[in-house]
């Protein structure tokens, strides 16, 4: 009893694998969502996803690197899996899946050192890598308009409507968008995991309520594109869309919750993680607006990612020091 | 007998040392990590890089020469824009030459080409080897120096051009089975991939 170890002193039961599994949990509103609106597809496409990343990271940890205890077991290259189909969307052939799933696996994760050393988030590198390689496959999505059917015709997303619009010199009341409810409950065309703002949200709430993240993140991401969004919708409404359309459309949602929170890619402390979102945030917005892709999430989050080692420097105060 | 060809000997020893050194074990861009610009810039396809390759070589070469033979006229303070004014003559001498002679490869290089007066490997030797050196021992370090900076952009090209387009050297072999135009990652040809290849291709041949 008189034994003083050194700090931490405060011990839980929490591990990686424990955390990772609470991701999985948050993430099942969304995936059943996704196979009720897209079917099978969606299945498929996410088990590949889940498959070839776990493979990929095994044989890597196996025959590269030579590990004896197999990172697979933190259940991170699941999560992984999971993120990146929940990016793609459904009419994507699956050996592109595949070559995400290496990209995300091979180069975003295991180049660095596996889980914890990497700089980017492995699932948005690969969703990037894909979009960049084939711009074609990888924004046709198809429409979806009643739960549980699939028809064959194909829809552009909210955002890229209101691109599309913008660039061809019409303002927003010409054109014909989906209702706020659609896009609350996800009845709008997307990827896989990103259309439904509800099971998204159901998802973060639980991560907020089993301590898994904080809320700083997803709060000053969402907040900053609402506020930043709102500016320009009170300055001219006619060429910048509602503030609430910003924040329910795209990959908002599923970026401030789940991609913008992954442990080894975001700051440490709670001011860091503010700036961290609220740059984030400001970007997407300045893409939407500005760039020439229609969303701007996951290259936000990959930017912001790069800055994370600077904004790690900003330390809390040391309590009982001097100011 | 003997006497006379040991000496012999060891100086064709050292000679295809300097000339072996720059393509493995000090190659300019996978070790010496000298040149990025034209490294990165124009190996979009295999014929880019390997004309690129060439280019710099003969540059390399010729002034690697001059610059040996010169070591002693030129004055200490003023040898690097020395070194630049030889270089950039030589630089010259291939753009003419390939405007005549291979315009298709001159279009496709652009810019690139006057860039070699500027590119490290050339004033790095010049600096570090020609101007220390005798005529043969800078020839040999020049030629072999040039062929390491061929063969890595040759190869970073053809990795580029093999998973961005299908193709080697232009020819699709896709189109062996029967694949026209096949889908393949056009990452590779953006500038992200010439940055992925490389880092892959010096992680591979730097392997312990």
């Amino acid at each position: 009893m008189l034994t003083v170890s050194p700090s931490p002193h405060y011990q839980t039961d929490t591990n990686t694998r424990k955390l990772m599994c609470n991701v999985l949990i948050a993430l099942i509103p969304a995936f059943v969502f996704s196979i009720v609106v897209f079917g099978v597809s969606a299945l498929i496409s996410t088990l590949t996803a889940v498959i070839s990343c776990v493979f990929f990271e095994f044989a890597i940890s196996k025959w590269l690197f030579k590990d004896e205890e197999y990172s697979v077991k933190d259940c991170s290259a699941i999560i992984t899996g999971v993120l990146l189909s929940f990016n793609l969307p459904n009419t994507l052939p699956l050996w592109m899946v595949v070559i995400g799933s290496l990209v995300a696996i091979g180069i975003a994760k295991m180049s660095f050192g596996g889980l914890g050393c990497n700089i980017f988030n492995p699932a948005l590198v690969g969703r990037v890598f894909l979009l960049v390689s084939f711009p074609a496959d990888m924004t046709t999505w198809s429409k979806v308009q009643d739960y549980g059917t699939i028809d064959g015709t194909t829809g552009a997303t909210p955002l890229g409507l209101i691109k599309e619009s913008i660039m061809s010199g019409k303002t927003l009341s010409q054109i014909d968008l989906p209702s706020m409810q659609d896009m609350f409950l996800g009845n709008i065309g997307g990827s896989f995991g990103e259309i439904s703002v509800i099971a998204l949200v159901i998802g973060g709430i639980y991560l907020l309520c089993t301590r898994t993240i904080t809320w700083h993140i997803p709060v000053s991401v969402l907040g900053s594109m609402f506020i930043l969004s709102g500016i320009m919708f009170v300055v001219n409404p006619e060429l910048n869309a509602n503030p609430l359309i910003h924040i329910c459309s795209g990959g908002a949602m599923l970026g401030a919750i789940f991609m913008a929170t992954d442990y080894s890619t975001s700051p440490m402390t709670s001011l860091g993680k503010i700036i961290f979102g609220i740059g984030i945030g400001v970007i997407t917005i300045i893409i939407r607006k500005f760039g020439a892709y229609p969303e701007g999430m996951s290259f936000a989050i990959l930017i912001m990612n790069a800055i994370v080692p600077l904004i790690n420097k900003i330390k809390p105060h040391r309590y009982g020091a001097k100011k | 007998m003997t006497q006379i060809l040991v000496p012999q000997n060891i100086i064709n020893m050292a000679d295809i040392k300097n000339l072996t050194r720059g393509i493995i074990k000090e190659n300019p861009i996978f070790v010496l990590l000298l040149g990025m610009c034209p490294t990165l810039g124009v190996t979009t396809s295999g014929t880019n890089g390997l004309g690129m390759g060439l280019a710099t070589m003969f540059v390399l070469v010729l002034s690697n020469c001059f610059i040996s033979v010169l070591k002693n006229v030129i004055p200490d303070k003023v040898r690097i824009p020395a070194f630049i004014v030889i270089i950039a003559s030589f630089v010259t001498i291939v753009q003419l030459l390939m405007e005549a002679y291979v315009p298709f490869l001159y279009e496709q290089l652009g810019l690139y080409i006057p860039l070699i007066v500027v590119n490290c490997i050339i004033l790095g030797r010049a600096e570090a080897f020609a101007s220390k050196n005798g005529l043969v021992d800078s020839l040999f370090d020049g030629i072999g120096m040039g062929l390491g900076f061929t063969l890595a952009l040759t190869l970073l090209g053809l990795v580029r051009e093999l998973l961005g387009a299908g193709t080697v050297f232009g020819f699709n072999l896709f189109s062996i089975i029967g694949v026209q135009e096949p889908k393949m990652m056009l990452v590779f040809i953006l500038p992200p991939g010439a940055f992925l290849v490389l880092a892959y291709l010096i992680a591979i041949i730097r392997k312990q």
